[in-house]
């Protein structure tokens, strides 16, 4: 039932000239619009598609979507002015400042000129460019250039916003900065986040969406999702390492030579104990969202082939 | 949701001040484009088609802006994504393109300063004379930026979006008699340049300042023409445009 937070009822796309392929297949969420919620999938898994139609940039074919009652597209003179969006390949103008980029942005959104150039400026202090402020974009580096895309929905006082793989193009130590930006600001706004890296979504989503071919094969928070994999522990061992027979779960060897084993809560142990006594060193961790991800596309794609 | 100056005011920084502002060099060229024809007219017709060019330099002005409107609305929509960015804001498509068209006239503000000085010079217009090219040169604007907004809504690819927005430029400002009267092009290749807007506009302008003789029903048909399509491309735009997209 629509109500309060972000909801979905079968809801379905079909682009024209797709062939009647679904780039989104009857997608149902209920959520509280609260704190971060993550999608994740392949490319062309249908993570744009959905961002764009709750964002109200685009029309689905079927079903329909709503955030905190208001319908994406009975309301969206309610919802937009509520919602601020950095789409997937946003880009600055080249000929503009970050301040310039920022302030314009301010205005479209109908604030005064002056009150959007005090807060361009302190958008972008908080994404560390204040020094930047007045350079070209076109001198600034990719990474710099997508924190200017952040810093204009940062300025906004919208309370959803929608970042469609934000951190895409930054170095390791500006995407940390960012997350912390962005937990912070969803402390009390509701993000809406795409991501490729899992790390990303693993570390700051409440909730998370697995799409799969326009799909969704996994919803809830990182313990939900892991409940819903056979195995929940996963153990590490380095190369040339004997392994004790492992008698419920599943083994992996990579490229480097390094064994992973998932497994159970009590296989875990006796594997652990059973290396320990050997002196053989290993490390043990609950299952990441890289091994809940691969298992889910894997079990879908595997049930696809079937039917 | 309501439209406000300072949404229109963000359009006018994006698509003109900032890129002058920023690239003074650009100005060089607003002003040179529009001028060249000019020049070539008026040398290959020894001064005598001077008149002609300089209104025919206004009108391409106008026209331009649109065609110019959707080459750089295409841009920022499918290169930067801008309109996506816009679109989940409380701006209207209204307050978008009129920032953005207005930004298009600002651009084109040294080419018209020099256009209007030579008109001045050249042609004396009088007061009502001046208002009615002044109608003529709106009507024009507004054909021209909505039919440029409807375009670039549409558009997935910035090179075929550009090649189709000069395609329009020369179909509709370039090749029909704006530059040139209409008296000029034999019967039966006259119709064709009945074909586009500009050729009205140019006769409306033509006739006003005593360049081409034309009578009464003729002009009033121009005029009629030229509002029916303004409006005709402004209620497309306002039913088919994709603000947002399908």
């Amino acid at each position: 039932m629509a109500g309060e937070g972000l909801f979905c009822e079968s809801l379905s796309k079909v682009y024209s000239g797709s062939e009647g392929r679904k780039a989104l297949d009857n997608v149902n969420l209920d959520l509280p619009s609260t704190g971060i919620f993550s999608l994740i999938g392949m490319n062309g898994a249908g993570k744009t598609t959905l961002v764009r139609i709750l964002a109200t940039q685009l029309q689905p074919s079927s079903g329909r979507a709503s955030i905190d009652g208001l319908d994406v597209m009975k309301d969206t003179g309610k919802l937009r002015d509520r919602i601020a969006c950095v789409p997937q390949e946003a880009r600055t103008s080249p000929w503009m400042t970050p301040k310039q980029v920022v302030l314009s942005y301010l205005l479209w959104r109908g604030e005064n000129y002056y009150e959007a150039s005090k807060k361009a400026m302190e958008a972008l202090a908080k994404v560390g460019l204040e020094k930047q402020a007045d350079v070209l974009n076109r001198k600034l580096s990719g990474g710099t250039r997508r924190k200017v895309l952040v810093a204009t929905v940062l300025s906004s006082d919208a309370e959803i916003i929608f970042l469609d793989e934000p951190t895409t193009g930054l170095d390791p130590i500006s995407r940390r900065d960012l997350w912390n930006l962005l937990t912070g600001l969803a402390r009390n706004r509701f993000l809406i986040l795409t991501t490729h890296y899992l790390e990303e979504a693993e570390s700051l989503a409440n909730t998370i969406g697995i799409l799969h071919d326009g799909g969704l094969i996994g919803l809830g928070s990182l313990e939900q999702l892991r409940s819903t994999v056979k195995y929940q522990y996963s153990l590490m061992l380095a190369s040339n390492q004997a392994l004790p027979p492992v008698r419920d779960g599943e083994v992996t060897v990579g490229a480097s030579g390094q064994t992973q084993v998932l497994t159970d809560e009590h296989e875990a142990y006796e594997i652990s104990k059973s290396l320990l006594e050997k002196g053989t060193k290993f490390s043990m961790s609950r299952t990441s969202l890289d091994d809940i991800f691969f298992r889910l596309v894997h079990g879908a794609s595997e049930e696809e082939k079937r039917s | 949701m309501r439209p406000s100056g300072w949404q229109i005011l963000a359009g006018i920084l994006m698509n003109s001040i900032y890129e002058m502002k920023n690239y003074p060099i650009i100005m060089i060229n607003t002003v040179l484009s529009p001028l060249s024809f000019l020049i070539v007219i008026t040398f290959v017709s020894r001064g005598q088609l001077i008149g002609e060019a300089i209104e025919g330099g206004l009108i391409m002005s106008m026209f331009q802006a649109g065609t110019s409107l959707q080459g750089d609305l295409s841009h920022y929509k499918n290169d930067f994504k801008l309109q996506d960015m816009i679109v989940s804001t409380p701006c209207t498509p209204t307050a978008y393109v009129a920032g953005m068209a207005i930004g298009e006239i600002i651009y084109s503000i040294p080419a018209i300063v020099v256009l209007v000085a030579l008109a001045g010079i050249y042609i004396h217009p009088g007061v009502i004379d001046a208002l009615e090219l002044l109608a003529v040169l709106a009507l024009m604007f507004m054909a021209s930026v909505t039919l440029g907004f409807t375009l670039s809504t549409f558009s997935s690819d910035i090179v075929q979006s550009f090649a189709f927005s000069r395609l329009i430029s020369t179909l509709f400002s370039t090749l029909p008699p704006v530059y040139y009267p209409i008296t000029y092009i034999p019967f039966p290749y006259r119709y064709f340049a009945y074909l586009s807007p500009t050729t009205y506009a140019a006769e409306i302008s033509q006739n006003l300042t005593g360049m081409v003789q034309l009578d009464a029903a003729t002009i009033a048909t121009a005029w009629v023409v030229l509002a029916a399509v303004a409006f005709a491309l402004l209620l497309i735009s306002m039913r088919k445009a994709r603000w947002r997209d399908v």
